[in-house]
């Protein structure tokens, strides 16, 4: 029956099954019994999960499963609800990220996100984009600092669009500019893990095929986790894939191997769109 | 009937007509609502309007010009014979109103019958000696001219309110009927009653606005008599003040600079004060506060706006300036000569404007969305960071708002000033010296025994105007800087 269901559904993915091929890597971030609550809601129960340097790894299942919570655990970025708790251990480098001595603000440097809605500063589209080298010093002068942003513009192929009205709010964008700007945001404070929640939801297909060349092209040097609603782009950008489902991380694995043979039925009638 | 009656009764028929106008609607749609233009209760409602409208403000008016009638017509009535001397035309009025109420109430209590009340020809030293057994007080004997205006003046009122029973509850009765033939299922009954919401709001802003240009014009028509007996510019640019009275006779000096001087440097004093730990304190709490602290500290800080003004006064006076002095007076720096000073106010100024400043900015800070405080985390900023360069920036149009508004609220304040400042009118740099401003001028002013035709009373109304026209300018230019700062970032 596996077999009859990757070959129904091979077709569907047009990326060729070989670029998603997983060489021997480090893990980069490691979850164990990962559990979150938000007040009385057990939002996340017990995820453990390896995520692997130099990967992309894809964050799917139905809404409101806990994908982003998840994701939000990652940077800390919890922190900043009153009512959320997190519990287990989360290891990046091997180094537990909810130890007292780990300061937040630094492990978010090291671990950019980019959020689910597009959330520009009411800052100039430039000063959007410096506003991270500046907080960390990354430019030395104002020419390195206008070189960090056009590269990150670049890389998140906006910078055409804006490369003549940098001093033009970001705000005043459309939906889709904003998300590349805060894309290009992310980058160009070179995190060593950049965690994406559904970055592509309000783009068209050509900024989108953008897109996932940038995350493509981050994966030669970093991690990326990408949260994602959209199968195809799960299986054209993903190496490893994680299914979660009602706060449980259902199934995780190749992308390859999710894709055309899952193990759990659950992910099957996902991925086959049968439970949503 | 007693306008309350008058009331009710208009009120009954409209409820009468809520109910008549939805049935018919209703059985003009053969019971189904779904065949009405409008749901069934805007025809009721239609109705109702229809009656009471037209009733009530025909009542309101005629409340307002029949008394006016009425007495115009009695002081004609009266003969010039009858107005003593040292008295006037108003006193003998106030004596025929009071007289011709005593016959009320004497004839309500049974003490009278309404003809007697009404003979013109009865014998007046009866009639005071009657009302006098009845209780009514009546100053002196009722002469036979006041007898008189007090019986027309009753009679006529009388007539008058008959006359006004009998048109409203006409106008009601014809608003009903006027209702009731609409009421069929075509009638778009659901857009009379829109107009009709909208003229009461219209009705409700218009009386705001006509009693601002009111304030204003009597402003206006004040200031300018003033300047009619007082050189404007010896007023704007005069620098010294030094109202004479009219007792004392000789020539007054009224200008306004050292007043504005003294206005202005309290007012930056105390925004100096309130400005920075107001907005701190408004970070404070919506930032780092746990909800725990907020829940205690923001409340007790906005009881702070609550102490009446008067308090801050005493507090300046009996211990803000004490202790000033003794830290700048004679026996510490050598800089003070007395507990009021611009400091002193200033000060205390400053701390009632703390809540304002801080309440303000507090709510405003607030509304930044999260999003762009995680947006700023996300990129490992820190949490002064991100407030320094995402939150008050976006917030930024708000707070000038708020600060504009503070320093308003100190161009405008009095009973500080006026206990904590002292009284003399002032061109100084020196903080600790005494100064005063526009408000506490115009108290001054007016309070004395001054006549209010004179310039040393009518300079009060010149006064107000520049302290109007001052904050008028001031909320422009915050309009102003607001517009502009959305302009650039929406
Ligand atoms: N701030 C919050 N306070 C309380 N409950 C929350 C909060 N954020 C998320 N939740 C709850 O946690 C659960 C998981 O939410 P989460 O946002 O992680 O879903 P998701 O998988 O990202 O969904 P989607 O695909 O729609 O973005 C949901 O049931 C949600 O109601
Ligand atoms: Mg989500």
């Amino acid at each position: 029956m596996d077999a009859n269901f990757a070959k129904e559904n091979e077709p569907m993915y047009d990326a060729p099954l070989g670029k998603n091929d997983v060489d021997a890597k480090d893990t980069k971030i490691a979850a164990k019994d990962v559990q979150v609550y938000y007040g009385d809601t057990h939002a996340i129960k017990d995820v453990s999960v390896d995520l692997l340097d130099k990967t992309v790894t894809a964050f799917i299942g139905p809404s409101g499963c806990g994908k982003s919570t998840f994701l939000r655990c990652l940077n800390r970025m919890n922190d900043t609800i009153d009512i959320c708790r997190v519990e287990g251990l989360i290891e990046l480098d091997g180094e537990d990220i909810y130890d007292k001595r780990v300061d937040p603000v630094q492990l978010r440097a090291k671990v950019g996100m980019v959020f689910q809605k597009p959330n520009p500063f009411p800052k100039s589209i430039y000063d959007n984009v410096a506003y991270g080298p500046k907080i960390h010093g990354l430019a030395k002068n104002k020419a390195e600092l206008d070189e960090i942003v056009e590269k990150a513009l670049r890389r998140g192929a906006i910078w055409d669009e804006v490369k003549d009205r940098l001093d033009a709010p970001g705000t005043g964008l459309s939906g889709g500019q904003q998300q590349r700007l805060c894309i290009a945001r992310a980058v160009a404070t070179e995190p060593e893990v950049l965690l994406m929640d559904e970055p592509c939801s309000a783009l068209d297909p050509i900024a989108t095929a953008q897109v996932e060349e940038l995350i493509d092209e981050l994966r030669a040097s970093y991690s990326v986790v990408i949260v994602t609603h959209s199968m195809q782009q799960a299986a054209r950008v993903s190496q490893k894939t994680a299914f979660f489902h009602l706060g449980n991380l259902v199934e995780y694995g190749e992308t390859s191997q999710i894709f055309t043979n899952p193990v759990d039925p659950r992910t099957e009638s996902y991925i086959t769109g049968r439970i949503g | 009937m007693p306008l309350l009656w008058l009331f009710l009764i208009v009120l009954a028929i409209a409820a009468v007509g809520f109910v008549l106008g939805r049935a018919r609607a209703l059985a003009s749609a053969g019971g189904d609502v779904r065949n009405l233009h409008s749901l069934p209760s805007y025809y009721g409602n239609n109705v109702a309007i229809k009656t009471v409208v037209p009733a009530i403000l025909v009542m309101l008016i005629w409340l307002i010009v029949q008394p006016m009638i009425v007495n115009s017509t009695i002081s004609g009535m009266i003969p010039e014979s009858s107005v003593a001397e040292n008295s006037s035309l108003g006193l003998v009025m106030s004596e025929v109103r009071r007289t011709a109420e005593g016959l009320d109430n004497a004839v309500a209590n049974g003490d009278m019958t309404e003809e007697f009340a009404r003979d013109a020809r009865a014998d007046f030293t009866d009639v005071t000696q009657r009302l006098k057994d009845a209780g009514q007080i009546v100053t002196s004997d009722v002469t036979q001219p006041i007898l008189r205006a007090a019986q027309s003046y009753r009679i006529m009122n009388a007539t008058g309110n008959l006359i006004m029973s009998g048109i409203v509850l006409a106008l009601a009765l014809s608003g009903l009927f006027w209702g009731l033939r609409d009421s069929h299922a075509a009638f778009r009954a659901r857009n009379t009653v829109e107009a009709a919401v909208r003229a009461l709001l219209i009705g409700a802003a218009s009386i705001a606005i006509l009693t601002t240009i009111g304030i204003i014009l009597s402003l206006v028509f004040n200031t300018v008599e003033f300047f009619r007996l007082y050189p404007a510019t010896d007023f704007f640019f005069g620098t010294s003040w030094a109202p004479s009275f009219s007792g004392r006779g000789g020539s007054s000096d009224l200008g306004v600079l050292p007043l504005l001087w003294g206005t202005f440097y309290i007012s930056i004093v105390a925004l100096v004060v309130a400005v920075p730990i107001g907005l701190f304190a408004a970070v404070y709490l919506s930032e780092y506060a746990t909800p725990r602290v907020r829940a205690v500290a923001k409340p007790m800080l906005e009881v702070l706006a609550g102490i009446p003004t008067i308090v801050y006064g005493l507090f300046a006076l009996l211990t803000v300036g004490p202790l000033l002095l003794g830290i700048f007076g004679d026996d510490g720096l050598g800089w003070m000569q007395a507990g009021t000073a611009v400091m002193t106010a200033g000060l205390v100024m400053g701390i009632m404007l703390i809540p304002f400043v801080s309440s303000l900015s507090d709510d405003i800070i607030n509304a930044v969305p999260q999003a762009m405080r995680d947006g700023s985390y996300g990129l490992g900023a820190t949490q002064s960071e991100t407030i320094k360069q995402v939150i008050l920036p976006a917030a930024l149009p708000g707070i000038v708002g708020a600060i504009l508004l503070a320093a308003s609220r100190a161009i405008g304040e009095t009973m500080i000033v006026v206990l904590g400042a002292g009284a003399a009118a002032k061109l100084s740099l020196n903080p600790f010296e005494a100064m005063t401003t526009v408000t506490a001028k115009i108290v001054s002013q007016l309070t004395g025994d001054a006549d209010f035709s004179s310039p040393e009373a009518l300079v009060a109304f010149a006064l107000g105007m520049t302290l109007f026209v001052l904050t008028l300018g001031l909320n422009v230019l915050a309009l102003y800087i607001v517009r502009k700062y959305r302009e650039q970032y929406e």
